[in-house]
């Protein structure tokens, strides 16, 4: 009678003020079953990923409008591979221009969310890729 | 390292033990889910359970609860103390889906390696106690933590499981919640050894103070203990120390409760009714599992369900018929 469930961190990052997008798709995987936390804004890369060890989450999210997704992305996948956390999805969501994906996803990042993307599209996406644990 | 998947439960606990913090995060998962080896890994963590304070904090959403603990874990940590907080948080009854937002509040002391903060959707249990949050605590203990507090979301009238697991219980009230009339109302305010007003700082807050403590009067011999329960108001919120106040006094009232508890006989008793208290969640959990597996697959809850519903059969005689099949001896 197991009843697993995922786990998602969803956070801001640095000097980025602005978190709607971060609460809306917060919201929206909780509709769809996820046991979302989000951490609020001004986190620091450390701060997120220790979230993420102590909570066994299973997606990391971090939602970019500040410009500097292309900074912090290295640093959160560095910080995710001291703690060994390579079975956590990583996925990122925010407004970048779409030329910045690839090296995003070069970095590290397993799936990037630009605004637009249908809410079906990524829960699926969640769904088929997050880890089976234990 | 990821956390491997094939590690024997006996691994798995030596692990916790040792301290490793990706472990014990893995094994609470483990407890939520209610996963298979689950019972045997509580078998071997459970001697090493039992030293930790642990100290239960509810009161009704928006009161403060979050943003007292965050005070409460730089409070204890000044005096040198390890600390765990399990937060838990509402699951909706229909998507099963929860948004935990407890961590941001405390996500300040996340770097620190004294803390250990844990968000717990109640998936189902609201108010009340589930056999996976007892378990969640044991685990917390399990990791050597002096202090765990225990957050759960109460109206404040009858969410009274959490006390039986812990030793020191905190309501949480705050000025215009009600009238004197509501504070006698039985339930939590009797448990509670210790009486938070927060948002001290209201308006109201003073005649809310001695309506409060004359309820107290009139009730405090019903309390089971001979602990006289106190009111300690406190202002929680504000980004520096001077803007907060009662948190000092909150903490030393904690411990002088810890301190009455374990002088005498009075932690015999409460290990007792906590024992008590887990061998009724363990019980209830395993039979529904044994009946569960037993009705799996066979449509016979459907017909159960339709038998019931067309006026054939009637709720009690089923579960009385499915008991004696399943459950022998009786």
């Amino acid at each position: 009678m197991s009843d697993k469930k995922i786990k998602v961190i969803i956070s801001k990052i640095g000097l980025d003020g602005h978190d709607r997008g971060a609460k809306v798709v917060a919201n929206l995987l909780r509709k769809a079953g996820m046991e979302v936390i989000y951490l609020g804004m001004f986190q620091t890369v450390e701060g997120i990923v220790k979230a993420v060890v102590d909570e066994d989450a299973d997606v990391i999210g971090i939602s970019y409008l500040s410009g500097e997704h292309l900074m912090f992305t290295p640093l959160v996948k560095a910080e995710m591979e001291k703690w060994g956390l390579d079975d956590v999805l990583f996925v990122v969501g925010g407004s970048f221009p779409p030329e910045d994906i690839p090296p995003m996803i070069e970095m590290g990042v397993d799936k990037v969310f630009r605004g637009g993307t249908l809410t079906d599209d990524m829960v699926a996406y969640i769904k088929a890729n997050v880890r089976q644990k234990e | 390292m990821a956390v491997q998947k094939k590690l024997s439960p006996e691994d798995m606990v030596a692990r916790l033990l040792a301290g490793d913090l990706r472990m014990a995060a893995r094994l609470i998962t483990m407890a939520e889910n209610r996963s298979e080896k689950i019972g045997e890994i509580m078998k071997l963590i459970y001697p090493y359970t039992g030293k930790s304070m642990i100290i239960g904090l509810t009161g009704a959403g928006g009161s403060g609860k979050s943003t007292l603990i965050n005070w409460l874990i730089d409070e204890f940590r000044s005096r040198e103390k390890t600390v765990g907080v399990l937060a838990v948080d509402p699951s909706s009854p229909f998507t099963g889906g929860a948004l935990l937002g407890d961590r941001i509040r405390f996500q300040k002391h996340s770097l620190d390696d004294g803390v250990f903060l844990r968000s717990m959707g109640s998936r189902g249990y609201l108010g009340g106690l589930s056999r996976a949050t007892s378990d969640v605590i044991r685990i917390m203990e399990g990791m050597g933590l002096d202090v765990i507090l225990v957050e759960t979301l109460g109206a404040g009238q009858d969410e009274v499981d959490i006390f039986h697991v812990a030793q020191t219980c905190i309501l949480l009230l705050t000025p215009g919640m009600g009238d004197d009339i509501q504070a006698m109302k039985a339930g939590i305010m009797e448990i509670a050894h210790l009486i938070v007003l927060n948002k001290a700082d209201l308006d109201n807050a003073e005649s809310c103070l001695r309506n409060l403590e004359a309820t107290l009067h009139l009730s405090s011999n019903e309390c089971q203990e001979d602990w006289a329960p106190r009111i300690i108001p406190t202002v929680a919120a504000g980004e520096r120390k001077g803007e907060i106040k009662g948190i000092k006094e909150l903490v030393e009232a904690i411990l002088e409760h810890q301190a009455y508890l374990r002088d005498g006989q009075n932690i015999e008793t409460f290990q007792a009714k906590r024992i008590e208290q887990e061998l009724g969640l363990i019980f209830k959990d395993e039979v529904e599992k044994i009946v569960f597996a037993g009705l799996k697959g066979t449509g016979r809850k459907h017909s159960y369900i339709e038998a019931i519903r067309t006026g054939k059969n009637d709720p009690y005689s089923v579960v009385e018929e499915v008991l004696k099949e399943f459950i022998r001896g009786n």
